[in-house]
């Protein structure tokens, strides 16, 4: 008898807890129909939405056909166990011993909590009236024999609590389906063999199972048979890094919030330090005033020093306005918290070649701070047709832009420029004219040629020089190029015919016709 | 220093010993010369004739009036040993056409806008970068164009302005180009003869000549704009030699 009261197991289950966690990070009423979609199939959906039909494993559209005014969010598997954090912080005050089955579901040790609230039914009701207070008012709890048969009690009661007596979880269990134990195949097999509920797979001996099917159908056997061999393991708490400081009354000014948070940041990287981790990407919440949330991960090239830290706080709240410390609204809180860390061993600094490297970045930083984060960059080729399109800038200390494997240079991009490429690549729109013989614009036919011979050219007032007159005559040019882009979608379409052209005074350009006229798209100076 | 020479199989014959010594004392100052490097780098082909003894020198200012190829060409050939390049206020600079110069992206950091900061933005670039292009935003003053220049001369590093300088060691600027590949509604841009007017400062006011890219590694670089192999500088012959006359 004491052997079975240590194998007695609380679960706890908040149902549809993915549809909880997106709903709070998003802010939405409970009434919504939302649904989460995990790789193009409904993973889980909110109680109005399941009113209306919609089940796990739709696709999207079928979902969206059965309930139209669905709303439809990816699933974050990261965002479900961070919202689960605080609920478990709160049981681990009432109760000690939580292990985590999968977010939205634990398991407790029953011996403790029903010794100290003086029964199994009373432990249940405290946990219970705990979730209630942090809003969870649908949670249920079931109590049995192992954590199987625990959380199936839990799920399958209907009611709040539920509790299986001692030695009675197999009785329980026999009903239901012989799936909730095992795998897809194995349970096609079982159910070809006749085999259908957890009670005929139990009546099973546990050696021939064992022996046809391996042993981890002889662990579903056990679990069916109401004789579980695992335990609950307690999480061991994960330290916490996220360092957060409440401002009152609210700062304006940037300079006062850098010098106030400067202990904050310092407490951040040191806690890190103790446990020998480094920040390599962070991410800073900035509650103002007037309520508004700015949320942004900050990644760096090394790791976080407390100075750092600052600066980012500093650029995400300056944006690109450089120019003034005051802000729009008072600052009332400040989070920081570690998005990923890593060993310091990692990141020690050599005895030797990691020193000139050291310094760059230091320099860069310092710029930053004078121009921003996004005003120092490192530059790339990409993919694209108009030679624009192919200039990539990353800010200093970011990530390389992902996804260059599909737009990278490599691919065939018909109709991207032959030749020479040109030194100076135009960001923004400069027109320009382009004349042919009687003063007449020169534009394109139907065919895509020009209509007529290009002689004389007048570049942007930007480029002419001092010296310059500002009109020239064209002595060699080649095209029209055409450059067709996205015609299936008139949003983003884009036409446009390239023309290279050398003009007198020996300057090579690179112009380009649209619908607005002629544009410098690039120079060959 | 003894125990290598004991270990040495050339011990054995008495004369190698003092040839070993011998080498070993110029591997020494060959070290030494590494780390103390009074003049720079020396420019390859054609590009050696616009600078004054066919060196970059590090510590001083060169201006580059009105071309951006021409210091992309600088730029690349000074960089071949893995140096750091910077470019301050140049928001049009061509990254494609950069790389067919055989610059290494990975090493060349750009503050495109810098506003009114350029001159603070430089200032911090040359206290570790050897190489800073910088396009002025306004005219210097002399007694900031007095400050950067000492702390070039302090750190070594090798300032090209896109543009006019007071202190300058040459001030090149491009006078006239013939292009190669297009004709009158046929062909394409594919190489250029530069005549480059160099005010030196000790020298005389001279021309030079010179075809840019290098023809091989241009069209290995701009044709499928893929990152190139780094560009073989001794191939940049200049193109007088090489094309008497340009059609």
């Amino acid at each position: 008898m004491t052997t079975m009261n240590r194998e007695r197991t609380i679960v706890l289950w908040c149902p549809d807890w993915p549809v909880l966690a997106a709903r709070s990070a998003a802010d939405l009423p409970p009434d919504t129909p939302l649904a989460l979609i995990d790789r193009g199939l409904v993973f889980a959906c909110s109680p109005a939405a399941r009113v209306d039909g919609v089940r796990r494993g739709l696709t999207v559209r079928e979902a969206q056909f059965r309930c139209t005014g669905l709303l439809v969010l990816p699933y974050d598997p990261v965002l479900d166990r961070r919202a689960f954090e605080p609920v478990l912080d709160g049981i681990e005050a009432l109760t000690p011993g939580v292990a985590v089955v999968r977010p939205g579901t634990c398991a407790i040790r029953a011996r403790g909590p029903v010794r100290y609230y003086g029964g199994e039914e009373a432990a249940a009701l405290a946990l219970l009236a705990y979730l209630h207070t942090t809003g969870l008012a649908g949670a249920r709890v079931g109590i049995a024999d192992g954590p199987f048969a625990a959380e199936q009690a839990a799920r399958r009661g209907g009611v709040p609590v539920r509790i299986i007596p001692p030695g009675e979880s197999a009785v329980f269990l026999a009903p239901l389906p012989v799936g909730e134990v095992v795998d897809v195949p194995l349970g096609i097999l079982l159910a070809r063999l006749g085999v259908h509920t957890l009670g005929q797979f139990a009546a099973l001996p546990a050696q021939d199972v064992h022996r046809r099917f391996g042993a981890a159908a002889a662990r579903a056997h056990g679990r069916a048979a109401g004789h579980e061999r695992e335990e609950v393991v307690p999480r061991t708490p994960t330290p916490v890094f996220d360092r957060g400081q409440d401002f009152e009354p609210a700062l304006d000014r940037i300079d006062q919030l850098a010098f106030a948070l400067r202990s904050t940041a310092d407490d951040f990287v040191q806690a890190l330090r103790e446990q020998t981790l480094v920040c390599t990407a962070v991410s800073i919440l900035v509650t103002t005033e007037d309520g508004s949330l700015t949320d942004r991960t900050w990644r760096h090239p090394r790791w976080f020093t407390a100075t750092d830290l600052i600066d980012r706080v500093r650029w995400q709240l300056q944006g690109d306005g450089r120019a003034g410390s005051g802000l729009a609204a008072g600052i009332v809180r400040v989070v920081l918290s570690p998005e990923r860390v890593d060993a310091v061993a990692n990141h020690e600094d050599g005895l030797w070649g990691t020193g000139p490297d050291e310094r760059i970045h230091h320099a860069l930083t310092r710029v930053q701070g004078l121009v921003g984060h996004a005003g120092v960059v490192t530059a790339g080729v990409g993919g694209g047709r108009l030679l624009a399109d192919r200039q990539r800038w990353v800010p200093w200390g970011d990530d390389t832009a992902p996804g260059a494997d599909s737009r990278g240079p490599a691919r065939p991009w018909s109709g991207s420029l032959g030749g020479q490429t040109p030194s100076t690549v135009y960001r923004e729109h400069r027109p320009v004219t382009l004349l042919a013989a009687n003063d007449r614009p020169v534009s394109t036919d139907d065919r895509g040629g020009l209509d007529g011979v290009p002689v004389v050219f007048e570049p942007h007032p930007l480029d002419v020089g001092t010296d310059g007159t500002g009109r020239h005559t064209v002595v060699a040019w080649a095209g029209p190029w055409p450059v067709q882009e996205r015609w299936w979608d008139p949003a983003t379409a884009r036409t446009v015919h390239r023309v290279q052209i050398v003009e007198d005074t020996g300057d090579a350009w690179l112009l380009a016709l649209d619908d607005q006229g002629w544009r410098a798209e690039a120079r060959y100076d | 220093m003894s125990s290598t020479l004991d270990g040495t199989p050339g011990r054995a014959a008495p004369g190698t010993a003092a040839e070993r010594v011998t080498e070993l004392r110029e591997r020494m100052n060959g070290m030494q010369r590494a780390r103390w490097e009074p003049n720079g780098r020396a420019l390859p082909g054609g590009l050696a004739g616009l600078l004054p003894n066919g060196m970059l020198r590090s510590g001083v200012v060169y201006t580059v009036e009105n071309s951006t190829s021409l210091i992309m060409a600088i730029l690349g050939a000074a960089t071949t040993d893995g140096g750091w390049g910077a470019i301050v206020g140049l928001p049009d600079f061509g990254v494609e056409a950069a790389l067919g110069f055989g610059i290494d992206l990975e090493r060349l950091v750009l503050v495109p806008s810098p506003g009114d900061q350029w001159l603070a933005v430089t200032a911090a670039l040359v206290d570790v970068l050897p190489l800073v292009v910088v396009r002025p935003q306004r005219s210097v003053g002399a007694a900031e164009v007095a400050r950067l220049g000492a702390r070039l001369r302090q750190t070594g590093c090798t300032l090209l302005v896109a543009g006019t300088w007071a202190q300058s060691e040459a001030a090149l600027r491009v006078t006239g180009s013939r292009w190669e590949g297009l004709g009158t509604g046929h062909g394409y841009l594919s190489g250029r003869d530069l005549t480059v007017a160099v005010i030196d400062r000790n020298g005389p006011r001279r021309t030079e000549r010179l075809h840019l890219p290098d023809r091989a590694a241009g069209e290995a670089g701009s044709v499928d704009g893929l990152p190139v192999s780094r560009r073989d500088p001794a191939r940049a012959v200049p193109a007088a030699r090489r094309h008497p006359v340009a059609g």
